[in-house]
């Protein structure tokens, strides 16, 4: 067996969190700090020596079993691009929260730390306990994130996010010891080539549908998203949003759509209709939020929504939009919270109408904040038109009255979000203590600017992104097409004929 | 190295480097880096356009880096030359050229000028990748790029709310067009399998006759595609239902207005529908929607356009108007004329509003046009440059009549042309509309230029000027003469003028060199692009060479357009000269006129003065009803619906346990860590000993 690479990437920050506890606050600081930095030093030798058109599974790594529950990690090229979007985000987390954390950081950055080995767990985790536990397990570290260094009203936020992930946590428990009766393996690449019963299928889609579905967020039951970014600390947020939403879509593409597909066909239209309602739903609340951090969290429903349009699209394009979706949003929506943190920690509100006129006195935040706020709308040349456009133009093959429908999207993204721009930078420097505020540090410049340069990459040349990702598409795509539904917009063959002039289309 | 790769990414490394400079350096290197880019840029467009038009062949598409591959959408950032890009790369850098250079003198008080320069060389940029686009994404990319340069530059004077207000505007309505055009690609990508034009342009005919689903229904696949993507044309080049953003887009510094919002940008939807033309053509309904629609929109904005005080706004109006020729032209199958009129009324269309910021420049930012009056002796070069303008949009010039050569200045060939084919290709009800509008475009046009230029000056009922006078008296450079007339002024009542000419004291000055440059060049673009161009453009044998093969060239028509009968060919010169005694008779004549009349047909003025009442509305159907259903679905649908049967529901059900919600305090955060983490062991209990 060679170097195992991916064992002593979660090695490394659990041992460091350990050690967190029993340093200074600033000894604990540059711990984590370095701990994160080794295991994004690690990831880019991961994804450096990833065989791109290799076998599906690499770096895989047995430990052997007790009982039906084994130590096996291994990763595709779906979990080595959110494996790299964890640990490229850890370090600039333990960044932002430098001098924004005072009280209990020993802990503060063991929770981090813990939380990376968690994540990194799910996405690398090979057998369907081992992925179980890593996935609930995730959900406790920022539970006590927001409970302990969270805003005034952090009990309740903890409070509704816990009971929101217990009730679908348990479904998919009792739903993947089904599975393991039935297939009589917990190993997740057998189960993947698993059949299961189409009638068995529906059940077991429902119980993971429910777990995913809250940690997605999808409509309805996104409205814990809200109010644990409101309550979260800046990195907690950044967390929350760039990985641990990851994790809903992670689910349905390793095991809701591969796995029980007759039954993902069955529900399309569940997902594409909750999907469509998220998107116009959560971005017209966001147009009337006056709370910054809820403005962002209402727009992560409405990106997450055309992550799950895509995957449901069951075609190449579909897919692979989804994943730069979620790799898009992860970096472009950390980057909005870090620049909301930015100006939480001169003014500490959250409120917009308390800023405005930032583009005087704050220049080059006007212009990192500016460049974020374009990915978020979707610009060409950035990473979120790659992932919105691939996966919105999967779905058109499957639904055009859907796809219209999510593509007003793109209306009412530019609204809110200029909107939000526009009452926070522009306009005239009007109040004292925001004109008293300073414009970037070098450590927030250095926090920003790194994602700014991917989310251009991303956006500029997906193909590195999208090269490692593209057998695995196939594999998926070809797993689903026994079941995926006709689309409603195919052409029939022309005549070559040009109909006479004035002809009704109607026809 | 192609040149056409040095044409479209200096602008950008220009930008980058403007954008990026130090605050130290001053000004003037970000203002040299970033004309100087496009100077040369220029210089390298110049000799491809001459090229084709020696009849050269096509030059290669040139591909710069791969950009997306799924599947079989396999998309590269490409540069196409073509005879096609080849017009709209003069144009494009040319007329950025010159405003770069005339925004050395119109935005020299300006403290953030380097930033507006990056901003002006980045608008270029997306505009030529726009143009030279090979594949559909990436003229997306560039059509969304010259989006947010128009969207900076527009509220680039960020601390006015009607700045930030017209930015967000011009941003989100553009975004109703793009929504039309990404579906337009999607169709079109699903019907072609691929995004690249010129394959996409070779099926196109095969696929006529052949239906397609969409949204529940099946319609000629044709004309869905075509019609999707009208809608993002519509979007950019303001058309009728989607234009409410261009007039609004005057708060931005008026060399963006030149060169956004009359010259490029805006014709970005002209050229599309070119450039697709042959997809065009395999729907004859999508071409009459989109001959319709530029009618429509041609006599909407010209009426607009005659009762406006702003004299920006006039030029604004008159844009959406000529846009609308462009479209109609092409909606008549004559993408030739339309690409002609695009490329003459980028020179005239930018020398008018170049001319109009020298004349607000030399009235102290006055933009409205009843407080001018008579300033052709104070500012001739600029009366001069306009009154080139104006004879070039009015299309005055001898039609080839009697044996007489056909010489005119620009619009007259183009916009005659464009009349002159809606009668050849059968549509005499579009002609007729053509017309009007002519006669109607003729009188907005002289109505500026007698406001402006003839009269007596009625400068002191403005503010701006007040103050200026007020400011020059108050620096003491002519404390003693002038100082005390104005005070004067001040003290009596308002519309008495110490001086008793109009004038408050006020002199006007001509502008200095970098503005007057730009004028006197597109003056000459004005005077003689016509003549040069039009054989090359529409003539059926040379234009047919010329385009070889980048547009669809119908040459019947082309030679149907020439042999319309005479009374045709003079409507247009006679509609002109109508409008032309009319704006005569109630500006010069009896200027008592236009406010009587405005008095009698209250209703109608005031129906043209608010613009049809499209904003209004808007903003009761589209505007206020968001912010209503978002209110809506947060308090009702989160908070009272969803929280209080969901998560609020449960916690009281657990709470009735412990009596009181209230009790919900920090112990209780680990005893849910707690649960948490025995449901996990209980898990993992039973995983190991089985």
């Amino acid at each position: 067996m060679s170097f195992p690479i991916l064992s002593v990437m979660l090695a490394i920050p659990a041992l460091a969190a350990i050690g967190c506890l029993f340093l200074s606050p600033s000894g604990a600081r540059w711990l984590a700090l370095v701990a994160t930095l080794a295991d994004f030093v690690l990831g880019v030798a991961l994804w450096a020596s990833f065989d791109i058109g290799g076998p599906q599974w690499q770096f895989v790594e047995n430990a052997g079993s007790i009982g039906v529950f084994s130590w096996k990690l291994g990763i595709d090229g779906f979990a080595l691009m959110l494996i790299m979007l964890s640990v490229f985000l850890m370090p600039i987390c333990i960044g932002a929260s430098w001098v924004a954390i005072e009280k209990r950081v020993q802990e503060y950055m063991a929770a981090f730390l813990v939380t990376e080995v968690l994540m990194i767990g799910t996405f690398a985790a090979q057998d369907l306990l081992l992925f179980y536990i890593f996935f609930e397990a995730g959900l406790i570290p920022m539970y006590l994130i927001i409970g302990i260094w969270g805003g005034a009203n952090r009990i309740y936020a903890s409070y509704k996010f816990f009971l929101y992930t217990l009730l679908g946590s348990l479904l998919m428990l009792v739903a993947m010891l089904w599975m393991i009766q039935y297939a009589g393996t917990t190993d997740i690449p057998t189960l993947l080539q698993t059949d299961f019963p189409v009638h068995a299928q529906t059940w077991l889609w429902l119980a993971f549908f429910a777990s995913f579905a809250v940690k997605m967020p999808m409509w309805p039951v996104h409205t814990w998203l809200p109010d644990a970014h409101v309550q979260a600390p800046t990195a907690g947020s950044v967390i929350l949003a760039g990985v641990l939403l990851k994790l809903g879509g992670y689910g349905f593409l390793r095991f809701l759509v591969p796995m029980f597909p007759e039954a993902s066909a069955q529900f399309t239209w569940l997902i594409l209709g909750l999907s469509a309602v998220a998107v116009i739903y959560a971005s017209l609340v966001a147009l009337v939020q006056s709370d910054m951090k809820k403005l962002i969290a209402y727009s992560s429903v409405a990106h997450m929504a055309i992550v799950t349009i895509g995957l449901f699209a069951f075609n190449r394009l579909g897919i692979e939009g989804a994943m730069i979706v979620m790799l898009s949003h992860g970096l472009v929506s950390g980057a909005l919270f870090l620049c909301v943190g930015v100006i939480y920690d001169r003014l500490h509100t959250r409120e917009i109408d308390r800023y405005g006129g930032l583009a005087i006195n704050m220049p080059r935040y006007a212009l990192l904040f500016l460049f974020f706020t374009m990915a978020s709308i979707g610009l060409p040349g950035t990473s979120g038109f790659v992932g919105e456009f691939l996966s919105l133009g999967g779905t058109y093959q499957v639904s055009t009255t859907i796809t219209l429908l999510c593509t007003t999207g793109i209306i009412l993204g530019a609204a809110y979000m200029l909107y939000l721009y526009r009452r926070v930078v522009f306009g005239d420097l009007t109040k004292d203590d925001v004109r008293a505020m300073p414009d970037l540090s070098l450590r927030e410049i250095a926090l920003l600017a790194p994602i700014a340069a991917v989310v251009l990459w991303m956006g500029v040349y997906p193909e590195s992104f999208l090269a490692p990702m593209r057998s695995d598409v196939g594999t998926l795509v070809a797993r689903v097409a026994r079941a995926k539904p006709a689309g409603d917009s195919l052409p029939k063959a022309g005549t070559g004929i040009v109909p006479a002039a004035h002809a009704e289309a109607h026809k | 190295m192609h040149s056409i790769t040095f044409i479209v990414f200096l602008p950008l490394v220009a930008a980058i480097v403007a954008g990026f400079s130090n605050k130290s350096f001053g000004a003037a290197f970000p203002k040299a880096v970033t004309t100087g880019a496009l100077f040369l840029a220029c210089a390298l467009s110049w000799p491809v356009f001459i090229h084709y038009l020696s009849g050269g062949d096509t030059l290669p598409v040139v591909t710069v880096l791969k950009f997306i591959q799924s599947g079989t959408m396999s998309v590269d950032w490409a540069l196409r030359q073509d005879s096609l890009t080849a017009v709209m790369l003069v144009v494009v850098t040319s007329v950025s050229a010159l405003v770069h250079l005339y925004s050395w003198g119109y935005m020299s008080d300006d403290p953030d000028q380097p930033r507006f320069f990056a901003y002006l060389s980045l608008f270029t940029f997306a505009m030529l990748m726009l143009v030279t686009a090979d594949n559909l994404v990436q003229m997306f990319f560039g059509w969304e790029g010259v989006g947010l340069a128009s969207y900076l530059l527009i509220g680039f004077w960020f601390k006015k709310p009607t700045a930030n207000a017209a930015a967000i505007k011009a941003f989100v309505v553009n975004r109703v067009g793009d929504l039309g055009f990404m579906l337009g690609i999607f169709g079109t990508y699903l019907v072609f399998n691929t995004v690249s034009i010129p394959e996409i342009l070779h099926a196109a005919p095969g696929m006529a006759g052949s239906t397609i689903g969409f949204l529940g229904y099946r319609f000629d696949t044709m004309t869905v595609l075509c019609l999707l993507l009208f809608v993002g044309a519509c979007g950019k080049s303001a058309q009728l239902g989607l234009h409410t953003w261009l007039p609004d887009a005057m708060e931005g510094p008026t060399p963006v207005s030149a060169l956004i919002h009359a010259a490029t940008m805006v014709t970005a939807g002209v050229f599309m529908v070119c450039r697709l033309s042959p997809m065009f053509e395999a729907s004859p309904f999508a071409l009459s929607v989109v001959m319709t629609v530029g009618a429509a929109t041609c006599f909407f904005a010209a009426t607009c356009g005659l009762v406006q005080t702003d004299i920006k706004r006039v030029i604004a109006y008159s844009t959406c108007s000529q846009l609308g020729y462009m479209f109609f032209a092409a909606g008549c199958g004559a993408y030739g004329a339309a690409m002609f009129h695009l490329f003459t009324h980028a020179f005239f269309k930018a020398l008018l509003f170049l001319g109009a910021g020298s004349v607000i420049h030399a009235m102290h930012h006055e933009q409205d046009m009843r407080y001018y009056g008579g300033l052709r002796k104070s500012i001739p070069v600029t009366f001069w440059a306009m009154m080139a303008g104006t004879l070039a949009i009015t299309g005055v010039g001898i039609p080839g009549i009697l044996g007489l050569p056909q010489v005119g200045f620009a619009g007259f060939h183009s916009k005659d042309a464009i009349i002159e084919v809606a009668f050849a290709s059968g549509q005499t009800g579009t002609w007729l509309v053509g017309v009007i509008v002519a006669l109607l475009t003729s009188f907005y046009s002289w109505r500026l230029m007698f406001l402006t230029f003839w009269g007596r000056p009625r400068w002191e009922q403005s503010e701006h000027i007040q103050h200026a006078v007020h400011d020059a008296h108050g620096h003491g450079d002519h404390a003693d003469d002038h100082g005390h007339a104005a005070h004067a002024h001040d003290d009596h009542a308002h519309g008495h003028d110490a001086h008793g000419d109009g004038t408050a004291g006020y002199h006007p000055h001509e502008s200095p060199l970098p503005i007057l440059i730009p004028l006197i060049v597109l003056s000459v673009g004005a005077v003689f692009a016509g003549w040069a161009f039009h054989s090359y453009f529409i003539e059926p044998t040379s234009g047919e060479t010329y385009w070889h093969g980048a547009i669809a060239f119908r040459e019947h028509l082309m030679h149907a357009m020439h042999e319309v009968p005479v009374w045709v060919k003079l409507s247009a010169s006679i509609a002109m000269l109508l409008g032309l005694f009319s704006a005569w008779y109630a500006y010069i004549r009896n200027p008592a006129l236009p406010a009587a009349v405005a008095e009698q047909f209250s209703v109608i003025y005031d129906f043209l003065l608010h613009k049809w009442y499209f904003d209004e509305l808007y903003d009761k159907i589209f505007v206020k009803p968001a912010f209503a259903l978002g209110r809506l679905f947060w308090h009702r649908g989160d908070e009272q619906t969803i929280d209080r049967f969901g998560p609020n529901g449960s916690a009281w059900l657990v709470s009735l346990g412990s009596r009181a919600a209230g009790k919900l305090q920090t112990g209780y955060l680990y005893t849910y860590a707690f649960v948490m983490l025995i449901g996990l062991t209980a898990a993992m209990t039973w995983a190991i000993t089985r």
